[in-house]
């Protein structure tokens, strides 16, 4: 069967307005930062962070979109939505930015599964970075082994996550 | 796959200040990001404030979302019984044979103490119960167990107000804005509630340990004077909580520490009520909920052995 989404042919002469260049990949971002709006009331840390999923997503996909101050703004967003002291995602998320920045320049070869790598490491960077601010602001002394099942499927959803990017991606370059 | 085009700008003397500049601009903002937490070390509810707008903006589809799901949220649990269904059927049996007897004595034991407080006349309305409100949504992504109600300053919820189900405590009001409130559950690691075993007064403590269960230090030194299978109430100290509300039965000993499971569980209950701080339920019955004691969290934390 064919994707439906193959069907739909750009036409010649138009464009995408800049509103939903632009747009499109930061509003993502805050709606997946957003789905701890969700009406589960959780007994521990078990929801994917589906802001940072999305970001390094969106930032794997097109390395040229953003510069790496947008990592501010944003984790500022999902400090405000996720309940982790503010301040706590919008330093972790932009030295992951500047981290993939300076990783980029080394890599010789570059496919999915060095991208799947990457954001693994970013993942567990961001999710230890914050169960390290969570306890250093009074969080109490979490171990790590509790969001080890987070961390694990949280990689486990980044092929996942990336498609569905690459899928508003091309709704979004094609007018 | 080759690398993907590089950032670098090549000769290009704007497009270099231009990149270094965004660089600039991401350290700073990662600096301040580091200041903020380190400002909310020394005071955790500081920044609130900008947590408004998100927590109004989202109560709605919250509720909305809520009145959905509250009915299918305990499939898992209905499945969850078959599994077990016929040697648990004999067990349950035999229970409700002991518990028929034990029902007729609370009857008996529940009239006598109706004449009694008759004869004391004692009078049992406190007046503490503020309200009754939903829990809306949760920080499901973070270490910290926060619980969103849906009611807030304008109803009178105040931080520092318990909260608790019919079937025990949930928690402590943590921040609140106009219409909606935090609510630091029993389970997040910080909340310290000072707890005595249900039958003979046992004292003891419990924090939370961030995975749904409890951890329970008694504050007698010597043997752990817990086994499986003991309920604890609170023990109405500190003031914060009303004395004898459920919190906990105890499931594992492991040394000198008890593990415990909540009675309440949030994610089951439909209502919660948010009550007054025993405190000032007890002292000031009227028109005091403007000056709620707000027990900081460095002094919870410090009050723990």
């Amino acid at each position: 069967m064919i994707d439906p989404h193959l069907q739909h042919v750009p036409r010649l002469g138009r464009h995408p307005s800049r509103f939903r260049l632009a747009g499109t990949p930061v509003i993502t971002v805050m709606l997946g930062s957003l789905a701890t709006a969700l009406p589960v009331i959780a007994q521990s840390p078990v929801m994917p962070p589906f802001g940072l999923l999305l970001l390094l997503s969106w930032r794997l996909l097109r390395p040229e979109l953003w510069r790496t101050w947008i990592g501010v703004p944003l984790g500022l967003f999902d400090d405000i939505a996720s309940g982790q002291p503010i301040g706590s995602a919008m330093c972790l998320w932009t030295i992951m930015l500047i981290g993939i920045d300076a990783i980029e320049h080394r890599m010789v070869w570059r496919s999915y599964r060095q991208d799947w790598l990457i954001a693994a490491i970013a993942i567990i960077f961001c999710i230890a970075g914050g169960v390290f601010f969570a306890r250093i602001t009074g969080g109490g002394d979490i171990k790590l082994l509790l969001v080890a099942p987070q961390m694990v499927w949280t990689v486990l959803l980044f092929p996942f996550v990336v498609r569905q990017c690459a899928r508003i991606d091309r709704w979004r370059v094609m007018a | 796959m080759a690398r993907p085009p590089s950032r670098r700008p090549g000769h290009n003397r704007k497009a270099q200040y231009s990149l270094f500049a965004s660089y600039v601009v991401a350290m700073t903002g990662a600096a301040v990001g580091l200041l903020l937490v380190v400002v909310a070390i020394f005071d955790p509810t500081g920044f609130a404030a900008i947590r408004i707008a998100t927590a109004e903006v989202t109560r709605p589809a919250s509720v909305t979302l809520k009145n959905m799901v509250s009915g299918v949220s305990s499939v898992d649990e209905v499945l969850a019984s078959y599994w077990h269904a016929g040697s648990q059927n004999v067990a349950l049996r035999r229970q409700v044979e002991n518990d028929r007897n034990r029902i007729i004595e609370a009857k008996a034991v529940a009239q006598e103490n109706l004449r009694l407080k008759k004869l004391l006349k004692l009078v049992e309305d406190d007046g503490s119960e503020l309200l009754t409100a939903r829990l809306i949504a949760s920080s499901s992504t973070s270490t910290r167990r926060l619980a969103r109600l849906n009611a807030g300053r304008w109803q009178g919820v105040r931080p520092g107000m318990p909260v608790r189900a019919p079937e025990g405590l949930i928690g402590r009001i943590h921040t609140t804005t106009p219409n909606t409130a935090e609510v630091l559950l029993l389970t997040d690691a910080s909340n310290i509630v000072p707890v005595r075993r249900a039958n003979d007064s046992v004292p003891a403590i419990s924090t939370g340990l961030g995975d749904g269960t409890l951890e329970i230090r008694a504050l007698a030194a010597g043997r752990n004077p817990f086994k499986p299978g003991d309920l604890l109430v609170t023990s109405g100290v500190g003031g914060v909580y009303q004395p004898n509300i459920p919190v906990a039965v105890i499931v594992r000993i492991a040394g000198e520490i008890a593990y415990g499971v909540p009675l309440a569980n949030p994610s089951k209950v439909d209502a919660v009520v948010v009550e007054r701080s025993f405190e000032e339920a007890v002292t000031r019955p009227e028109g005091s909920a403007t000056t709620a004691p707000v027990v900081p969290e460095a002094a919870q934390n410090a009050a723990a052995p």
